[in-house]
């Protein structure tokens, strides 16, 4: 398994969440992607959808199955990643590096309350 | 939990991921993932282990007559180490099983039968069909524990097994050589498989199995031959239209309406199921087992809905993103009233959502282009 970036957050269903200004980026983690195996299609959220905290909303196709994805916190979806669209795949070649969608007007206060990367490093060993 | 012989060997490898398939675990795929290993078989060659198959032998001087009653195929036609298709019928003309039944000589056959459908096929074919009573005239051996199966598929395959001094010339298309020495290793060897490509089955006593697979492992490298997992096995034989027991047949699935009359021989002599499917014939099938490819972009599973405007008139029996055609498309068992042509459009619920789809030709793919 890759490294955990430890600048980002954390939720228990495998997205981590990164904040840039106004904004919170949303993808999945190194142990979601290996668990989906390899990815052939991502359903987005639509753009201006107001999402809930554990709303379940985009999926993600691997070849084999479907894998459904929670929103992590709440939030206004602001734009989707359209890269993944042509090249779904990226998501296995680097998963911190390709969000899947990005939120504003997110809580704030749900962000602080996912796991930081040590608490999620030690939630995973307990899986 | 049932293993297959080389099921330890496989879990040290690196990258393999295992999955649960009835009974079994078996690999998914290995190091290089399913869309390389689909695009070996396609390409080169691939090697999979289908050991979880059930393999019985019938013997007998009636076996032959008992076998035609049980398979919709004619069995009294074939030759001595000819392989055929058939369904296994219930009296309804549903389907107890699909299997590949070999005939060694003219009281010995052997039959591949369907991982989760072992004990329920031998069930049938030993105590539960109607003409059970003359079971007592054959035997029926179960070799599914103490023998081993390997496919190997793709272009490359026959180079592959020459390179074993194995002369694959005289090994024809749906035939099968009893005897054949492989690196030393002595095999049942038959031309067929369950990918769309040119290809063999072998079949090995337990104690020579990894020995094989190893060998054709070690041959296959100057080939490009991966090892292949489940997972492409299922794309590959969806790409072909290759039906899966359990999906585009079950026990509330006729042949005719999986299309597959071709193996239905109602014109010979009388089958388990005959009565029935001659019946459904007469009256007009209602069902109907169709592909389609996804017009709105998303992948369509097993047991999703379609629907024709607001009617429903079925659903999807396999789908996937085809890795040959980069296409999203499946097979669907649909009404046959909703009467549709090629290229008319139908909707497929897919997670709360209606998406596009057109009916197209099937096969998906299909060797030497089409």
């Amino acid at each position: 398994m890759s490294g955990i970036p430890g600048q980002l957050k954390y939720s228990k269903e495998h997205e981590w969440v990164r904040l840039d200004g106004n904004l919170a980026y949303v993808g999945i983690t190194d142990y979601a992607q290996e668990s989906l195996g390899e990815v052939v299609f991502v359903e987005f959220p639509e753009v201006g959808e107001q999402l809930e905290a554990d709303q379940e909303i985009a999926n993600i196709e691997s070849v084999k199955a479907a894998s459904a994805i929670y929103n992590p916190i709440r939030g206004t979806v602001d734009s989707v990643n359209e890269e993944l669209t042509d090249a779904p795949e990226l998501i296995n070649e680097d998963c911190y590096a390709h969000h899947l969608y990005i939120l504003k007007d997110f809580d704030m206060s749900q962000f602080e309350q996912l796991l930081d990367a040590s608490s999620y490093i030690e939630y995973l060993e307990t899986l | 939990m049932k293993k297959c012989v080389l099921h330890d060997m496989f879990e040290q490898m690196d990258n393999v991921r295992m999955t649960k398939f009835g009974e079994f675990e078996l690999p998914l795929h290995f190091s290089a993932g399913i869309l390389q290993e689909h695009r070996a078989v396609r390409e080169h060659a691939g090697l999979f282990d289908v050991s979880h198959m059930g393999r019985i032998r019938i013997s007998g001087e009636s076996a032959c007559e008992y076998l035609d009653y049980l398979l919709t195929n004619d069995v009294r036609k074939m030759i001595d180490g000819q392989l055929i298709y058939s369904l296994m019928c219930y009296p309804d003309g549903t389907v107890v099983d699909d299997v590949i039944l070999y005939r060694l000589d003219g009281k010995t056959f052997f039959m591949v039968l369907n991982s989760s459908n072992i004990e329920k096929d031998i069930s049938w074919i030993t105590l539960d069909n109607p003409h059970h009573e003359e079971a007592g005239l054959i035997t029926v051996e179960n070799l599914s524990e103490s023998t081993s199966q390997f496919a190997l598929q793709g272009p490359q395959s026959a180079s592959i097994l020459d390179t074993l001094g194995v002369d694959t010339s005289s090994i024809h298309r749906f035939s099968s050589l009893g005897s054949v020495s492989v690196s030393g290793v002595n095999v049942m060897i038959s031309r067929n498989g369950y990918t769309g490509e040119d290809g063999f089955e072998l079949y090995v006593d337990n104690k020579d199995a990894h020995h094989l697979y190893l060998s054709l492992l070690e041959a296959g490298r100057a080939f490009s031959l991966l090892p292949c997992g489940l997972g492409a096995r299922d794309t590959l034989r969806l790409e072909a239209r290759l039906p899966l027991y359990g999906h585009e047949l079950s026990d509330e699935i006729t042949p005719y309406e999986a299309n597959l009359g071709i193996f239905v021989k109602t014109e010979t002599t009388d089958f388990c199921g005959r009565t029935a499917l001659l019946s459904q014939k007469e009256k007009g099938i209602e069902r109907s087992l169709r592909g389609f490819e996804m017009i709105d972009q998303s992948v369509p599973r097993a047991g999703y809905k379609v629907f024709l405007q607001e009617e429903l008139i079925g659903k999807v029996t396999s789908g996937m993103k085809s890795p040959t055609l980069g296409i999203f498309c499946g097979l669907m068992l649909i009404t046959r009233s909703s009467n549709l042509k090629f290229n008319d459009s139908v909707e497929i619920e897919i997670h709360g959502k209606r998406k596009r789809a057109k009916v197209v030709k099937t096969p998906f793919y299909r060797r030497g282009g089409s």
